[in-house]
């Protein structure tokens, strides 16, 4: 590692300059034009939109990505899919800012009015209603953590980065009011075991989703991250559907209609599958963790002393623990699960690690609280009866672990690769 | 008087029973509007299997095929239904082929008529999403379903007939989704 510390000319060159300037009798140091030193570092003016509502520092530059290899926007201005930097995330919760984006067939982003929206309750029920966005914000709120990821959440061979591999999850503190309470208002017809959940944008986009995930934890949400919704995140209201793959947490929420069948709209048809065992395993996510540092693309600078650091997440409740190996699996530790394990949230792990400077993989695999256990893609191919080769595809939302291999030169590259 | 007593209380009892399954089924917070049928119905766009939503309107494939060609579908999806940038619309993969293999096709896979109906109309054309009127979008189905062999060209679709109409696929050939509970894994006797 290249040595910053200052030398002293620097610091006395600094001084004098500052000295000088105020022999001349300017009001104050020039600001921006401080030399680089960490005693005097360049001063930010305080500015009427820095005041209002303030961004980053110029030096932090984590960045979202197009994924999947098409880009975003694309020349129209359409928006496909986008990941979360990972490889620089820290605690359990996502920025707004850098929450994963994903949309159903390349989208605009409605410019909604929240004065002008309104959430429509129909079907089978008793009282259709309709809620404004004020009459919401009247009900009884709740406020949850929880994780959404992607379908398309997949890691491949390819995946250089852990935003490649799996930047599609997310994790936020959600605001709003639980559909149970929504469809008691309406109260529910006998019969009732479905519903549909339609968004405002330009397709209007549809899911079916059982009555029974409906009354236990879905909620619309109109909160995110202690403020308003994101535009990208369906401003000013969107589904939660805590657990199941992001697709069902449908966004800009206009109307809900309870039915007795699956309905077979829109995201039902591209969700349609063949095998009863792979559609079950694309509804409920399974438990899945993943190493963020050192991940892909990280530069260990030399042997020593590494916190490993991650994040666990399960669709079907919260983490119970968590195992990280540093010998490419032949041993594995428990982690330190850092802070609250969350139903359906992102957790963040922790293990002390010191590194011998020899090559090695680090691996990590949680368990949730219904006792499922994150598979290797080796248990999953000896599972399905399929060949471990690269184009043995995970049925269902993959869950893998993924191996991270530590070169002795401290480069970090794909297990998978 | 004891008799009497509790007879009272019986009643008593009896009212305030039936106080509270009044308040199970009626609203707690009586925050909500009550909107109109003809709201309901102009923005109820969900339509299920049994067709029970699709508004008055016909259509059939010759009708279809202009309005493939004036809409703009050709843009996208080829001349034929193929050979475009857009997802496929005419299935060439031989008849023996199982429903399943011919691929995503949305007139081919699709389980029911109505998805076919409830998409275009949702989602199409690209830029003027529900810009077409209930007959243009009967016509367009009938379209798809007869290049694909699904109907006769002369069939006339409209909401009596489109939800009788025998798709390609088998329901035995697609996934219907599992029952799902609060707190259990996603697939039986799967550890992972």
């Amino acid at each position: 590692m290249g040595s910053k510390r200052p030398a002293r000319r620097d610091f006395l060159k600094s001084g004098a300059a500052l000295a000088g300037g105020l022999t001349l009798g300017a009001a104050a140091p020039a600001l921006g034009q401080t030399p680089d030193h960490p005693d005097h570092p360049e001063m930010i003016k305080g500015d009427k939109d820095q005041i209002a509502y303030g961004d980053r520092s110029r030096f932090v530059t984590s960045v979202r990505i197009a994924h999947g290899g098409r880009p975003s926007p694309d020349a129209f201005g359409l928006v496909f899919h986008v990941a979360s930097p990972l490889q620089d995330s820290v605690g359990m919760i996502t920025p707004s800012s850098l929450h994963f984006v994903g949309t159903t067939r390349g989208s605009y982003i409605p410019q909604i009015d929240p004065a002008k929206h309104s959430l429509l309750i129909h079907g089978m029920v008793d009282r259709p209603l309709t809620f404004s966005m004020d009459d919401l914000k009247r009900l009884p709120s709740v406020t949850r953590p929880h994780f959404m990821e992607c379908a398309g959440n997949r890691t491949s061979p390819r995946a250089k980065t852990v935003q490649e591999s799996h930047g599609m999850t997310s994790c936020a503190e959600w605001t709003g009011v639980l559909l149970s309470v929504l469809l008691k208002e309406c109260g529910l017809k006998p019969g009732a075991s479905w519903f549909v959940a339609e968004g405002s944008e330009e397709v209007k986009g549809a899911s079916s989703m059982p009555i029974a995930k409906a009354m236990d934890d879905c909620f619309v949400a109109y909160g995110m991250n202690g403020e308003a919704l994101r535009p990208q995140q369906g401003f000013p209201l969107r589904l939660m559907v805590p657990g199941f793959e992001g697709i069902f947490h449908t966004k800009y929420l206009r109307r809900i209609k309870v039915v007795d069948r699956y309905y077979l709209n829109y995201n039902d048809y591209g969700h349609l599958d063949q095998e009863p065992k792979i559609a079950a395993l694309e509804y409920q996510i399974g438990p899945k963790s993943v190493i963020t540092f050192p991940s892909g693309g990280h530069q260990l600078p030399g042997r020593g002393f590494y916190e490993i650091s991650g994040l666990a997440w399960s669709g079907g409740g919260a983490i119970r623990k968590v195992e990280v190996s540093t010998d490419g699996g032949r041993h594995w530790n428990i982690a330190e699960i850092k802070g609250t394990a969350y139903r359906m949230a992102h957790t963040r792990f922790g293990h002390k690690w010191n590194w011998d400077g020899q090559e090695t993989e680090l691996l990590s695999r949680c368990t949730d609280e219904l006792g499922q256990v994150q598979p290797s893609r080796a248990q999953l191919a000896k599972f399905w009866n399929k060949p471990l080769d690269p184009s043995f595809s995970v049925p269902g939302l993959d869950n893998t672990i993924q191996p991270w291999r530590i070169g002795s030169d401290g480069s970090v590259r794909n297990g998978n690769a | 008087m004891g008799a009497c007593a509790m007879g009272m209380l019986k009643v008593l009892l009896f009212v305030l029973l039936m106080g509270v399954c009044a308040l199970a089924q009626s609203p707690t917070y009586g925050v909500g509007r009550t909107p109109s049928a003809e709201e309901i119905r102009a923005s109820d766009i969900s339509i299920g299997p049994t067709g029970a939503e699709l508004p008055p309107g016909r259509g059939t494939a010759k009708e279809g095929a202009q309005v493939y060609r004036r809409t703009g579908c050709a843009g996208c999806h080829g001349a034929t239904g193929t050979g475009g940038r857009a997802p496929v619309l005419k299935g060439t993969a031989p008849s023996t082929t199982k429903t399943w293999d011919r691929g995503r096709i949305l007139p081919i896979r699709s389980p029911y008529a109505t998805t076919v109906w409830d998409y275009i109309n949702r989602a199409m054309p690209l830029n003027r999403e529900g810009t077409l009127t209930a007959d243009e979008v009967y016509a367009l189905t009938a379209f798809l379903l007869y290049i694909n062999d699904v109907i006769p060209e002369d069939q006339v679709l409209d909401a009596q007939s489109l939800p009788k109409v025998k798709m390609p696929l088998r329901s035995d050939e697609f996934a219907s989704l599992p029952d799902w509970k609060p707190r259990t894994p996603r697939l039986k006797g799967y550890p992972y």
